[in-house]
Formats: structure tokens, sequence, C-alpha cells
């Protein structure tokens, strides 16, 4: 479907990086639990995500990706460290600031669709908009709808949908409030592999077209070919990033983590992390 | 936002069935309540105001007869009608002669409308009342003559008497203890007697029956000219009336008699009122509960809207907006069923002979307004925790499979709860032990010791849920074993669903224990008082002919009889029921304990009194006590003290001289009676049983008989105080049926789970069983003791009272527990069959 963007597009984009990051992550840290059983999930990730850019964040089961996305996404809350969406530290903000910034700033894309099951498709793509209170912007409904392609079906409810229909359906819901940020913690993770380059396919237009920023977590090296830009995370630490990625690029990087988190502990991936 | 929380209530039709119903028994025993109070107070109203005349004349302080204590016997002579007829402005004077006591006996022999019911006997008259009807009409027939009697139209119709027969009729003061009649007539009064009897005679026969033959009345009814109002009638014919005589006006009338019929029925709302208090407590467990399990089975979406940006507000208040929904449809249909409710209250009361099935149902706005203010603050009540947890789901939730609820520490409900517990109990001694507001701190006090009681049930819980896994595994192997599980898994939520059916069988054992105590203390004080060998009464002590007892001392083998009367008086300026009596006949039939003087020292000019009522007031022998009978107040000097006893169950005994000089009609209550030790028991009762012959009114009870009859009247009371409950416990019950289906619901999962390793629809079915069980069984075993605890708390604070000895029907607290177990197996029935339908595959692929 779509390519990884024209060299203009690239250009524009990199000027943008570090000039105005969408969000970033500063010292952060996410421990689970207390005492004997806590569980460092994040171990001082610093990191930054620029506006208009697609990145992929990267790295084995249990290395810190949806943590981390649920820290920056105002889902949950940082241990120590800081988390900016725009110019708001979410670490210093109280609930009510964090749930305007989740409504209006931050769109969520889960792997499970997660949509409600007694609403229609368009209802459900509409809810950020209902609980808001504000009216749909129709031009916009009808841009995000015809680009997720879900016009014909926009009555059904999610159980008369495929799982990649479902998740269409949440990418658009993601984006209905034009938020600043979008984050998707694996969204093609349980999808064939049809429904996945649609689902990436429009993602990588809403960056390309509307200039949307999107964080995607991914295990699939074809999925973070899509983006321009990889992170990868290990044991809860950032250890290393690739520019305008292809799968081979990925599959390597994917294999040297691999080995080092084989060959032992700490030490080694501490080395390789000092990049961020 | 409100179209997710619509939706989510649609797709799930029967939750909110289910919860729902809660709300709609509890608004229905409101809403019946008043409505049938209401209707009560109408049809009254009715009797009262198309009734009254323009003004009436009785002997100063009349105390019209209620039937039951004591008579007044004062009357107007007839010259003074003659006087009245010649003030200016009396269009016509009627002399009355009314009595409540003149009963009709039906052709089996049987009272027609038994007892209790007002049986009314007055001479025909055709005075207009203030609207100008004519109240007493004969609507068939002729007006009676002397020997001759008309019978309102219900009660010939109910005794199957026509005109022509003759009626047998039973008095229970003046002349003739019996006399017959022939009906001439058929009488009807106002719109509906509700109820009530009526015999209409003529004004000689009135005067010859009931009045000793002399030519009085006990009323005189006044109509004025036109043009002159009822208060000008009265203070034309005031000049003329003696000192002890006073008139009033219909309005005045009017308004004494809803004064009084508005106490009585604020009484009788409130009793009702109770219950539904008792149904609305249980129904608020059910709905705690149900929104309780809601909020947990919608956590997941609930979380996804705060990730998508709802506040915690949007969140809580969606729950709260399903909560208000659930509570308007759940008051409107209560309030329909508050219809059904009073008609069946209606029903009741017509067996017990207040008929009013003339009187259509009454809605006042009050109805509909306390009846929704109600079931929409309890319910909004009910789900404001469970919303509160609600918003306090993290967003992250919406990520998770397995979402659990935020709670609060078990630590700090057990606290709170056992804090709670003994506070309520403390109150509850302190109101039963008379501190004021007594019935408040009683109220108070239980509802505080049955929530804190459910708070700390999840603890309290335990050790009975793991008593009934013992057995469970042994009997049923794995099934068993996991239906104590489930049961344990989620403790608060089972015992709350146990604490509903623990409040229910509390009060219905309390009552038990309180009514087995009462009866066991009858026997026992019966045993120890009664002297004597027999006793003339009815059940519920209504006064008789004095009569009676006159031919009952004539039969042969009789030794002494003892008389026993009652009567209201003003004794030092309070409302006293007091009580009259031979003093040395009834120290022959009775045993009782006087702490100084005794029987023998009563006499016209003294007085006895309670040993309690002594302390209270500061009495000692020697003292005075001025004491107001309708015609007469005197001073009495206390001649002896004694111990509150079933035989002189009163405050203050008289002598009956000093009852008939105060101007009540003679007629007793109680006639005890001693045979003569050399003549044999069976022919001195086939005597007096003669002498009974043909009086209903009243029957001849050797001790145990006596003491059969007085716990009949205790348990018939507790009877209805069962039924009334029962309401609560059919609630309990449905909220162990919802609690039920909606974990089967919850774990349709592993529901499914299970059915693929094989477990069997059967089986399945005997888990779910198995599991109400347990959760009935605790609610019972809770409510059993606790029951136990308020039972004899009552009993000991009432011990002063009578109800001295403390009798557990253990039998019967342990019926209720396996009740208990069978409502678990049926309530089971649906959520079972629920979880055995159950697909496989998709309760697996369930999401
Ligand atoms: N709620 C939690 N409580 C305790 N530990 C947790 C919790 N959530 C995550 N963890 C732990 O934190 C670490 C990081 O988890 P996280 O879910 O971020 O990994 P991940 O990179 O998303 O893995 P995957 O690719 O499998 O989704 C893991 O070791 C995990 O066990
Ligand atoms: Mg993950």
């Amino acid at each position: 479907m779509s390519d990884v963007g024209t060299a203009a597009q690239a250009e524009q984009r990199q000027a943008r990086t570090g000039a105005d990051a969408a969000a970033r992550a500063v010292s952060l840290r996410k421990v689970y639990g207390e005492g004997p059983t806590a569980v460092v999930a994040l171990d001082d990730v610093s990191v930054e995500f620029a506006a208009g850019e697609f990145t992929a964040v990267m790295g084995p089961s249990g290395s810190g990706k949806s943590t981390l996305m649920h820290c920056m996404a105002a889902l949950d809350t940082a241990t120590a460290g800081e988390v900016y969406v725009g110019s708001a530290d979410l670490t210093r903000l109280g609930d009510k600031e964090l749930t305007r910034l989740r409504r209006d700033e931050i769109g969520f894309v889960f792997q499970a669709y997660n949509l409600v099951p007694t609403l229609t498709a368009e209802e459900n793509i509409l809810l950020p908009l209902s609980i808001a209170g504000r009216r749909p912007d129709r031009e916009w409904f009808d841009t995000v709808i015809d680009t997720v392609g879900m016009r014909d079906r926009l009555g059904h409810c999610p159980n008369e949908l495929s799982g990649g229909q479902q998740q269409r359906v949440a990418c658009a819901r993601a984006l209905m409030s034009r938020p600043s940020i979008v984050f998707a913690d694996e969204p093609t993770g349980n999808l064939d592999s049809a429904s996945e380059d649609d689902v990436l396919g429009f993602l990588r237009r809403t960056v390309d077209d509307f200039q949307q920023t999107v964080v995607m977590v991914t295990h699939d090296p074809v999925a973070a070919a899509y983006t321009d830009r990889v992170v990868f995370l290990l044991d809860g630490r950032l250890v290393d990033e690739l520019r305008d990625p292809t799968a081979d690029d990925v599959l390597e990087q994917m294999k040297k983590l691999g080995r080092e988190a084989d060959a032992g502990d700490g030490a080694g991936q501490r080395a390789t992390g000092a990049e961020g | 936002m409100l179209r997710t929380t619509l939706r989510s209530l649609l797709a799930h039709k029967l939750r909110l069935a289910l919860s729902g119903f809660a709300i709609v028994l509890g608004v229905a025993f409101v809403a019946g309540s008043f409505i049938f109070t209401d209707m009560l107070q109408a049809s009254f109203n009715s009797i009262v105001s198309g009734t009254t005349t323009d003004a009436r004349v009785t002997p100063k302080g009349y105390q019209e007869s209620d039937g039951f204590s004591g008579d007044d016997s004062r009357t107007l002579p007839a010259s003074l009608v003659d006087r009245l007829e010649d003030v200016d402005g009396v269009a016509r004077v009627d002399g009355d002669v009314f009595v409540n006591g003149a009963f009709v006996v039906d052709q089996d022999g049987d009272l027609v409308g038994g007892m209790g019911a007002p049986s009314m006997a007055v001479n025909y008259s055709d005075t207009p009342s203030t609207t100008g009807e004519q109240p007493l009409r004969i609507t068939e027939g002729e007006v009676p003559g002397p020997g001759e009697v008309a019978l309102d139209e219900q009660t010939a119709d109910r005794a199957g008497y026509e005109i022509g027969d003759e009626i047998p009729i039973v008095t229970a003061s003046g002349g003739d203890a019996r006399f017959t009649a022939t009906m001439v007539g058929e009488a009807k009064f106002g719109d509906s007697l509700l109820g009530a009897t009526l015999l209409v005679f003529d004004t000689e026969t009135m005067q010859q029956e009931f009045l000793n033959g002399r030519n009085v009345f006990t009323e005189i009814q006044l109509t004025s000219d036109d043009g002159i109002s009822q208060s000008e009638l009265r203070d034309a014919v005031a000049p003329v009336l003696p000192a002890d005589v006073e008139v009033k006006t219909g309005d005045q009338i009017e308004e004494e008699s809803l004064d009084d019929l508005a106490e009585a029925l604020t009484f009788i709302n409130a009793f009702l009122l109770v219950f539904a208090a008792v149904a609305l407590v249980v129904g608020t467990f059910l709905i705690i509960n149900t929104f309780s399990i809601l909020v947990a089975q919608r956590s997941r979406e609930l979380a996804l809207l705060r990730a998508l940006g709802a506040s915690r507000r949007q969140v809580s208040r969606s729950v709260l907006v399903e909560a208000l929904l659930v509570a308007v449809i759940g008051s409107t249909l209560g309030v329909l069923l508050g219809f059904g409710l009073a008609v069946l209250l209606r029903m009741l009361f017509g067996v017990i002979g207040l008929d009013l099935s003339g009187q259509g149902l009454v809605f006042a706005p009050r109805t509909a307004i306390v009846a929704y203010a109600v079931g929409i603050l309890v319910t909004l009540l009910a789900a404001y925790l469970p919303a509160r947890r609600a918003s306090k789901l993290p967003p992250v939730a919406a990520l998770r499979d397995d979402v659990a609820l935020p709670e609060g520490t078990i630590r700090r409900r057990v606290i709170a709860g056992g804090g709670m517990a003994v506070l309520g109990m403390g109150a509850l001694v302190a109101g039963l032990s008379g501190v004021d507001p007594a019935l408040t701190l009683v109220g108070v006090g239980a509802l505080a010791v049955l929530i804190g009681v459910a708070l700390t049930s999840p603890v309290l819980g335990r050790p009975v849920l793991y008593a009934l896994g013992v057995p469970y595994r042994r009997l049923f192997g794995t099934v068993g074993l996991l239906s104590t599980q489930n049961a344990a898994r989620n403790p608060r939520r089972t015992a709350a669903t146990a604490s509903a059916l623990m409040i229910g069988l509390a009060l219905v054992s309390a009552m038990s224990v309180f009514a087995g105590s009462a009866n066991a203390s009858i026997d026992k004080t019966i045993e120890e008082n009664f002297a004597a060998d027999y006793v003339v009464s009815n059940a519920i002590g209504q006064p008789f002919s004095p009569q009676i007892a006159d031919r009952v001392e004539g039969v042969p083998g009789v030794e002494t009889v003892a008389r026993y009367r009652f009567s209201n008086a003003d004794v030092d300026g309070s409302e006293q029921f007091i009580a009259a009596t031979d003093g040395p006949t009834l120290a022959e039939a009775a045993e009782v304990t006087f702490e100084s003087g005794s029987l023998n020292d009563l006499t016209q000019d003294t007085v006895l009194v309670n040993s309690e009522t002594a302390s209270d007031e500061g009495l000692s022998v020697g003292d005075s006590v001025s004491v107001r009978l309708p015609a007469r107040a005197t001073d009495l000097e206390v001649a002896g003290v004694f111990e509150q006893s079933p035989v002189l169950g009163a405050s203050y005994v008289v002598s009956l001289e000093t009852l008939e000089l105060g101007g009540i009609k003679p007629a007793d209550a109680y006639v005890y009676v001693v045979r003569d030790p050399s003549t044999p028991s069976d022919q001195v009762r086939a005597g007096v049983e003669s002498v009974l012959e043909g009086l209903p009114t009243v029957s001849l009870k050797d001790q145990g008989e006596f003491a059969a009859e007085q716990r009949d009247q205790v348990n018939q009371t507790l009877y209805i105080i069962y039924a009334l409950l029962g309401l609560a416990i059919i609630i309990a019950v449905l909220g162990i049926v919802n609690t039920l289906a909606l974990s089967v619901i919850e774990r349709t999962r592993e529901i499914g789970l299970l059915r693929a390793v094989g477990v069997s629809r059967r089986q399945l079915r005997r888990m779910v069983r198995l599991e109400s069980v347990a959760i009935a069984v605790l609610g019972a075993v809770l409510g059993v003791a606790i029951g136990l605890l308020f039972g004899i708390v009552m009993q000991r604070a009432l011990a002063d009272e009578g109800i001295d000895v403390l009798s557990v029907p253990v039998t019967q607290l342990v019926v209720f527990v396996i009740l208990a177990g069978i409502v678990g197996v049926l309530a089971a029935v649906f959520p079972a069959r629920r979880a055995a339908k159950l697909d496989v595959l998709a309760a697996i692929a369930n999401e």
C-alpha cells in the first residue's frame, strides 16, 4: 500500500525532530509491586517522539514496551522521572488534567481493539467526542472513515466485524478527536497479514497526510518497516534505534539484541544502552 | 456517554429486571401502606361527615362506646327532650338510644361479624344530618315496632336472615343477656358500616332491653331551623341544659371523631411502614450487590471510557444514571403493585371484620411523591458505593483481562461493622429498657446491629463456609469443593447476598423467640396465678352481660364467681386503663402476690396499685389517688401494692362499685369460677355450659384451655408479622437468584473451560446449586444467631412486663435453617440451568 513516503516529506519531518517533540520521557522509571517481588519494568528511559513522525517501539517480550506506552499515554503513572505530552509534565498533573489530556491530546489503539460491544462502529468512533461533549466535525469524520475504509460498515456492531475491521474502527476512534499523538500497542498483533497491511497503511497515511504523530509497539519487522524510526527496548532500557528502517535492518538488529539478551544480564545491556 | 449507559442497560435486560425487582417490592409496600390507610381514612370520613347532626346533647364528657373499655352508663331524661323542643331555633329534637354491644347470632349459633367488629343497636329515627340527608334509612320492609327489629343489609345477608325471621340477639350489658326480635325490615346507615353490624329497634324496645325500661336516652340529636347556624343552635340550647349535660355542634363532633380516627390510622400506617422499611433495607442490600456486580462486569468497559478521556465523574455518573433509570422504572411498577397490595390488605381486613369493599382506591399525590422519593433515594444510595468504586478504576484496567475493582480493606470494614453492631446493641438495649425515645432507639439499634453484622459477615461467614466445605467435599467431591470455593472467592458478594436473607431471618427468629417466651410465660403465670377452676370469657377480652355471671352463680356446685372488668379512667391526671373486681371473691379465684395489703382490702374507697406503677409514681399504702370516671371523680386510698400478674393486668384496680358509681355500665370481661370440691368437675362444667348455651360471645375454659386461648392470640399476631416479614425474605431470595445468575454470567469463561475439560451439565448444575445452598445457609445461620440474640434481649427487657420465661423454640429455628437450604436449592434453579446451557465453545471464545 503506502510507501515510506517521499523524500521531501522525510526531510520535513527530519527538520521538525527535536525542535518540537510531541511527547518525551526523561529518566522514566516504572516499578511494579514492592519489596522482593518488585519488577523494574522501565529503568531510566529517556526518549523523544517527534511530531509528525511514525515511530516503532520494539524489543523482546517483557522488555517494557507496553509499560512505556501506558506511562506516556497517561494511562498509568510513572514511578520516577518525567513524561511530557506537548509541554505538560504528566507526572505533575492531577486527575482532572490527565483526563483532559487523554480526551483531547492522546489517542490510544489497543491490541485487543477494546470497542464497546453495545455501540455501533460509528458510535464507537464518535465515543471520545461524545465523552467530551463535543460535536463531531463531519468533514473530519468523513475523511477518517474513508481513510480506514469503513463507510459501509458504520451501522454494525463490533461482533459483526472482523478483527481487522474492528482494529480499523479503533484506529478511527483514536484519530477522531485529532489528538496530538497516537499510541498503538501491537495494533496488528491479532491480525492476518492482509488486515495488518490495511491498518499499518492507514497509520502511515495519517502521518503523511495529516502530520499525525504515531508511536506503535510491534514485534513484526515488516510492520516496523512502515515507520520512520525504530527504538529498541531491552529489560526496561532503551538500547538502540534505527532511522528509516527496512524489514531486514530491523530483523538484523533484533537478532543482535536477542544474542545480547542470551549472553547475559544487566552488564552487557548497559554498555550498549548508553546511547539512548 | 448517556447512550453508552442506555445501551449497556438495554443489553442486559435480565439484570435490570432482577435489580429492579427489589425496588418494585420495597416501593410497593410503601405505596400500598399509604393507599390503604388513605382508603381507611376516606371510608371513615364519609361515615363521620355524612351522618352527624346539627348538634348533639350528651352527659358532660360522654365516653362514646368503643365496645371494649367500659360504656358510659349515664343517660338523659325524656323531659329534657320536651324542654329542648321549646327552644327558639330548634326545628326538631330526637332522643336516641345508642349501644355498642348488641350481637346478632346467625342460624348456626355463631356471632355475625365475629368478635371485634362494632355491634351496634339504635332506635329508629329519621333525623337529618348536617348535609340534609337522612343517615338511617329503612330500605326494605317496615320501620320496627315493639319486639321487632331491622337489620342492616349486610348483616342480614351474612347471617342469612330474611324479613319474618326471629333474630336471636346477645347483649353485652343491660337487661337480658339474650333476647329475640322479629325481623321486619332492612336498614342502611350512611354509605357503609365497614363491617360493623347494626340493629334498629323502636325507642321503647331499646329502652327496655338496654336501659332497664327507663324512659331515658343516651344522646339527643338537634336539628336547627332554616337560617340558624350550628353555633347559634348550640348557644340557644346551652342555657336550658342541666349542669352535667353539654351540647356540641356537628362540626365539633366531626372534628373530634376525625382526630381520633387520624390517631388510629397513624398507628396502622406506621405499623405497615415498619415492614416497608424492612423490605427496603433488605432491598438495599440486593441493589448494592447487583450494582457492585454490574460495575465489576462492566469495569473493563468503564476503564476503557476512562482511557478514552472520560472523567471520574462521568464514569460514576454513568453508573448512577443507570441506577436512576432502574429506580424510576422500579418505583413506577412499585406504585402500581402498591395498588394490588392495598387491595390485598383490604381483603385481609375484610376477613377480620373491617369491610371496605365499598371504598374505592385512594391515590393521594403524597403517595406518589413518597414512593418515588423512597425508591429513587434508596437506589441511588445503594448505587453510590459501586459508582464511586467504578470511578476509581485506573484507565490501564481497560487493558487487563481480569480486572479487580479497587476495594477498601476488609479489616476496616470489620472494625467499622463490629463497632456499629456493638453501638447498635447498646441502643437496642437502652431502648428496650425504656430510655426515650424508646422506639427510635430500638429501631435504629436493630438496624445498626444488622448492618454491622452484614459488614463483618465476610469474616463471620468464613467458619460457616468452611464448616459447609467439609461435608460438601466428602459428599460431592470436586464439584462440592469448587462450589464452596466459588462462594468464598468473593467474600463480600457472598456476604452481601447472605446478609439480605440474614436480616429477614433475624427478624423472623427474634419474633419466634419472643413469641415462644411470651407463650411460655403465659403458661407459667396462668399456672401460678390461676386458682379458679374455670374462666368465662371471650378470646379478645370483650365485655359481656353481667347477667351471665349471675346465672353461673346459680349453677349447683359453683362455690365462687369472681368478676373482672375494665374501663378507661383518668388517674391523677393521666389516661389509664383500670381494672375493677370484687376483692374477696377474686382472692379465692386467683393467687396474686402482694407487697403490701391484700385483695381483701379492696373497697369502695380504696385502690390497689401495681408495684411498678407504685414505684414510678411514688405511691405506697395510705397514699391518696384521684380517679375520675365519666360520672364522678373520687379520691381513693391505696390499700395494697401487688405484683404484675395476668389476673390483675392493669396498673390500678378498683372495686366494682367504684366503677358503677363512676357511670360505667356493668359488663364483665372475665368471670372466674371456683368449684365446690365436693361436686364432680364434669357436673359443674355441664351446668355452667348449659347457662352459656346460645351465647356465642363467651365460652367456658379450664386452666389449660384458657392458656391455649391466650397463646392463640399471641400466635395470631405472630403469623401476621411472619406474613409481612415474608416479603423481606422473598426479596432476599430474589437476591440470591440475582447474584448467582450474575456470577454465572461473569464466570462464563470459566464454566466453558470446566465443560471443555469434561464436567457434565449435571455436575455444573449441582455446583451452582451447592453454592446457592451455601449462601442461603450462611444467611440463615447468621440470621438465626442474631434473631436469637434479639429475642433474648427483648425477653429480658420485658421480663418485668410479664414475659419472664425465656423459651427458645429450637425446633422452629432449626427448621428455619433447613428451609433456607431448600430456598437455596430453589433459588439456584434458574442460574444453574443457565450455566448448564452455556455453549462450550462460545463460552471460551467469549471476549
Ligand atoms: N501490572 C503489572 N504488575 C506487575 N508486573 C507487571 C505489570 N505489568 C507488567 N509487568 C511486568 O513488567 C515488565 C514489562 O512488561 P510489559 O508489559 O511492559 O512488557 P512488553 O514489552 O509489553 O511485553 P510483550 O511484548 O510481551 O507485550 C514485565 O516483566 C512484566 O512482567
Ligand atoms: Mg506488551
